[in-house]
């Protein structure tokens, strides 16, 4: 049998989206980035939304998220997306509107604007990419940097006498009354890749549904920063980011808020 | 008189002059001497009406920012504030200046530095012209004197930064935010519709992208020495043209002036009478109120020197608009400055003090 033979479309069993580009990401090999723009166009084109969304990515690695999806793109100042999507989202009530961005951005410098637009309820979808680290500029210490964890400014590991603590914002956030959904996902194995898959889904038919704003935190690998192989840097997730991050729903419908201080 | 001619404050006809040019959204936040304009369109509630988005952001950082998205989208989109929180949004400034978007920013301006006073003054002039955020890039800057020009400006405004792509600012004053005038209000338009917006700006505005066109992508990142070069040029040239076709000034009893007040904004209304004073005493006085303080009025000034004895720019600052006077002029005629400090007003004989002072010792003598 030829090749040709088997290429044909009752055998085909995968395809790449086609809002996906086809620019050649700009992302370190082994970066969470990649799976994740991928799976938000799957979802895109699943939903049959790309006439209607409109995303935002400030400043950080995903500062380059504009060249790989086929839909339209703001790229924001640093932590102002969720400024910028209120804007875009009540003016264009039916659009779908969702903001990307990663720790630095979002639980450091933009902490104010992602509190208020989760306060007021608006009804978008924020994607948070948390890697523990600034990627972008050379693997400084991010809020959600372990304590312990070296970096390019705790070249020591991060100590809680000068760097506080690693910041769980999503739990902080899943407090608001605006907020209609939180989870924390991740994309190291093929399952959690469909689960969270399947949680950007839940988040942008929240959007359609006026439901208020959802909030999906995807647990990443910088491996770059993290001075790792793609391997070691997945191992190194489950063992150390996890348990300060534990995966999982932490706001919704039926659960209700999860009583995250026990943990 | 018809319904349309009312007694207005400066600050509340922003708000019903916005509402009436057909705009889609304000963003703000509160700060004095302002605050009217939000409390005048939530009292309004244009959103039942027009269909107008009136929202009350945490801070300046997020309204600017607001303004961002909604120009992206195409959308005529303002806000309005006083110098420290002016001051706030000059990171947003840098990117919708960087990002080409059309936008309108009203600056009801108080005395600084730092918190400074709540009482009027003009020590934002350079802020506002010279840009504020970081970069080479200039608003186009409208310098109402008038609660009536405060209405003007309003749809003048949307329609200059529709017509460049660029952010326009109304450079006002607590004065001119605070008085009481009377003012005849713009006919009522109606906002545009989603397809007059594609219309006009579907070429580059994040309005969801159809099959069969590019996506629209806002950004003012160019990572390529050369890209971002080019495109600099490109904004240079727009501000070039935007100096060649957009002056706009005023020119009060000029012609057989000797000795010119340069004078903008509440300013210029008491040189007005400074002017008349003057007269009376048989001082030929002239003044030149620029509209525009970008573009600034530099060759109609350079044209007045020949019949000119002397300049005195007269604002409320430590003298910041004087340096584009003296830019304009040379050494053609003598340029000086007055100015008071502080949210301190001179009356006009205080001008006129100030202007003999200046040039007429030895004609006293």
């Amino acid at each position: 049998m030829d090749v040709n033979d088997i290429i044909q479309p009752e055998n085909k069993v995968y395809g790449k989206t086609p809002v996906l580009t086809d620019t050649e990401m700009h992302y370190c090999p082994g970066c969470s980035h990649g799976v994740v723009h991928k799976i938000i166009a799957e979802v895109i084109e699943d939903m049959g939304i790309q006439d209607k969304t409109i995303g935002i990515s400030p400043v950080g690695c995903a500062v380059f998220a504009y060249n790989y999806l086929h839909i339209d793109w703001q790229q924001a100042a640093h932590g102002r997306a969720p400024a910028a999507a209120t804007a875009v989202k009540r003016l264009y009530p039916d659009k779908y509107v969702f903001t990307y961005q990663g720790d630095g951005d979002l639980a450091s410098i933009g902490t104010a604007e992602i509190m208020h637009a989760c306060n007021r309820g608006e009804n978008i979808v924020v994607i948070f990419i948390n890697n523990a680290i600034y990627g972008m500029t050379g693997g400084q210490m991010a809020p959600t940097t372990l304590i312990g964890q070296v970096t390019a400014t705790t070249p020591y590991g991060r100590v809680v006498e000068l760097n506080g603590y690693p910041l769980r914002i999503t739990e902080l956030l899943a407090q608001l009354s605006g907020v209609c959904y939180v989870t924390r996902q991740a994309v190291h194995t093929p399952a959690a890749v469909r689960k969270a898959k399947k949680s950007i889904q839940k988040a942008f038919e929240n959007s359609g549904q006026r439901k208020g704003l959802s909030f999906v935190e995807i647990v990443g690998t910088c491996n770059s920063g993290w001075k790792l192989s793609p391997v070691e840097a997945n191992q190194w997730m489950v063992e150390n980011m996890f348990p300060h991050y534990p995966l999982g729903d932490i706001k919704n419908e039926e659960l209700g808020i999860k009583d995250w201080l026990k943990q | 008189m018809d319904n349309n001619t009312i007694l207005c404050k400066g600050n509340d006809v922003i708000a019903l002059a916005a509402i009436r040019c057909g705009c889609d959204g304000y963003f703000g936040y509160p700060i004095t001497p302002q605050s009217e304009i939000m409390e005048k369109l939530m009292e309004e509630k244009p959103w039942e009406t027009t269909g107008m988005v009136v929202l009350q952001a945490e801070s300046e950082v997020a309204s600017i920012n607001m303004l961002y998205g909604g120009a992206a989208c195409g959308k005529k989109v303002m806000t309005s504030s006083s110098s420290p929180g002016v001051s706030l949004m000059c990171e947003g400034f840098s990117y919708l200046a960087g990002a080409e978007l059309p936008c309108l920013i009203v600056n009801v301006v108080r005395g600084g530095p730092g918190l400074g006073t709540i009482q009027p003054a003009q020590s934002d002039y350079f802020q506002a012209v010279k840009g504020g955020g970081h970069g080479d890039y200039h608003f186009i800057v409208l310098a109402p004197a008038s609660v009536q020009e405060m209405n003007d400006f309003v749809d003048m405004g949307f329609d200059l930064a529709f017509k460049y792509r660029n952010p326009v600012m109304i450079l006002a004053d607590g004065i001119v935010g605070q008085m009481m005038e009377k003012v005849t209000l713009s006919p009522p338009k109606p906002r545009w519709t989603d397809e007059e917006i594609i219309a006009l700006s579907g070429s580059w505005a994040t309005t969801g992208k159809p099959s069969g066109r590019r996506e629209n992508i806002i950004t003012s990142l160019a990572m390529d020495a050369a890209v971002a070069e080019k495109f600099n040029e490109k904004l240079q040239r727009k501000f070039n043209e935007i100096r060649r076709r957009e002056v706009r000034l005023e020119k009060i009893k000029c012609d057989d002036a000797e000795y010119l007040l340069i004078a903008y904004g509440a300013m210029s209304r008491i040189c007005e009478e400074t002017v008349d004073n003057a007269r009376a005493q048989g001082i030929r006085l002239g003044l030149l109120r620029p509209i525009t303080l970008f573009p600034f009025p530099s060759e109609q000034i350079a044209a007045m020197t020949p019949q000119l004895k002397g300049i005195l720019s007269v604002e409320l600052s430590a003298g910041q608009m004087v340096e584009d006077v003296r830019l304009a002029v040379g050494d053609k005629t003598p340029v000086t400055h007055f100015g008071r400090l502080g949210g301190i007003v001179p009356a006009p004989d205080e001008v006129l003090a100030a202007l003999k002072r200046t040039y007429l010792q030895n004609e006293n003598e």
